[in-house]
């Protein structure tokens, strides 16, 4: 039984059909996808924090309201994504406390401090655009609930990506300073944007399972190779180098040749030893347990509802 | 906590003329703020002109594993489809 059930499963997952959530599903599938979809909601979650750090200083109302719709969107993002994980039967609670106590990972990006206006406009363009690059593909995830949630959440990434490339060109056609101010922040950003797409595929243990069962259906190196290639022309015009000294165009292989990123500082990002891995945790924390009040307050008022309606039912009886 | 909060199934009308759509769910202490939630989640760029909100409880789903028994009555009744009737081409408007 068990065996038919497997095959099942697989003639699904092979005919490129999608899983849903009352359908069988091998334990290990269910977990992966459970351990996926909950860093990526974690990271929606946490990377509104490096935006949110700069909405009451933007320069203008319009920045302003920009940041605010984007940083709201990324809440979004991360509901849509625990919403997915339920169908998996995770509870939402219980992957915030996971988060808070550092038992599950989010992107290692967001450990990464905002240090000036520009980093917004870099963050829009070359993170954003890097989890687009990652995103685009999982709109074909062989799980239903999560490639639906990634179509969603793709149809908002293309405003991140294109506002914060507006803003770059805006600051671009300022003073020189302000561009200093761009570069700058495009030599902090670039290496972790890279790092984005996680460890070389030599060394990415899950890589193989989860292109088996189409969960992913890119390797880490086949999406960072595309993201290089895509960004060069928009620095070129943009006005602003990347500070790879082994960046250039190969004729023979059609794309363009890269250096590594330290890997050494990812592993370090990664295990919690970042700039802001403390903050980032520490906030998401004081957050939560600051809403706790309106929570139970919510809930005391429902059940306040329900047991007057009862009343009202009585009296009429 | 917000696990205590009932889990609720979110469907939207994309404009008139057309069914709600299933897009998802959210947590809600009761029918009201779920409906306003689902706003603020699945309706931020006018991808809706109305919200329907039911409680993941209280829907009744087939199973996918008795799909093939379940759906079978209408698998033998080919009569049900126009294309079932073999019409002259000649006859218009058919
Ligand atoms: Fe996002
Ligand atoms: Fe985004």
């Amino acid at each position: 039984m068990a065996d038919e059930l497997d095959l099942a499963f697989e003639r699904t997952v092979r005919s490129e059909a999608r899983i849903e959530p009352r359908d069988w599903m091998p334990d290990g599938y269910r977990n992966t996808l459970i351990r996926q979809i909950a860093q990526h909601a974690h990271s929606e979650i946490i990377g509104m924090q490096p935006e949110g750090n700069w909405i009451s200083r933007a320069p203008s109302l319009r920045r302003k309201a920009i940041l605010l719709a984007k940083v709201q969107d990324e809440a979004g993002h991360g509901l849509y994504l625990y919403s997915a994980t339920e169908t998996l039967g995770a509870d939402r609670t219980d992957l915030t406390v996971k988060l808070i106590e550092g038992r599950q990972k989010y992107s290692s990006i967001f450990n990464y401090p905002t240090l000036t206006f520009a980093d917004m406009g870099v963050i829009g363009w070359l993170v954003d655009g890097a989890a687009i690059c990652n995103q685009v593909p999982l709109c074909r995830t062989s799980y239903g609930p999560y490639a639906r949630a990634m179509i969603r959440i793709c149809k908002e990434e293309s405003f991140h990506q294109r506002q914060g490339y507006e803003l770059l060109m805006t600051m671009m056609s300022g003073t020189q300073a302000q561009r200093d101010m761009v570069q700058d922040a495009v030599n902090r950003w670039w290496w972790p944007s890279l790092m984005m797409f996680g460890p070389p595929d030599a060394e990415s243990s899950n890589t193989e399972q989860s292109m088996a069962w189409r969960i992913k259906r890119n390797t880490n190196d086949e999406l960072r190779q595309k993201f290089v290639d895509m960004s060069v022309p928009q620095a070129a015009h943009l006005g602003v180098t990347f500070p790879d000294p082994e960046l250039r165009w190969n004729e023979e292989r059609g794309h363009h040749d890269f250096g590594q990123p330290d890997w050494d500082e990812f592993w370090q990002v990664v295990k919690g030893n970042g700039v802001c891995n403390a903050q980032r945790i520490a906030h998401r924390r004081k957050a939560h347990e600051d809403g706790a009040w309106v929570r139970e307050a919510a809930e005391a008022h429902a059940a306040r509802q329900v047991s007057k309606e009862a009343k009202m039912i009585g009296q009429s009886a | 906590m917000s696990s205590s909060w009932p889990l609720w199934e979110v469907f939207v009308r994309g404009k008139r003329g057309l069914n709600h759509v299933h897009v998802g769910s959210l947590h809600a202490p009761d029918a009201e703020m779920a409906l306003r939630n689902a706003r603020d989640v699945y309706t931020r760029r006018n991808e809706g002109v109305s919200i329907w909100v039911v409680k993941a409880d209280d829907i009744t789903a087939s199973s996918p594993d008795e799909k093939d028994p379940f759906f079978a009555p209408s698998g033998d009744k080919v009569y049900r489809h126009p294309t079932f009737y073999a019409i002259p081409e000649d006859v218009p408007h058919l």
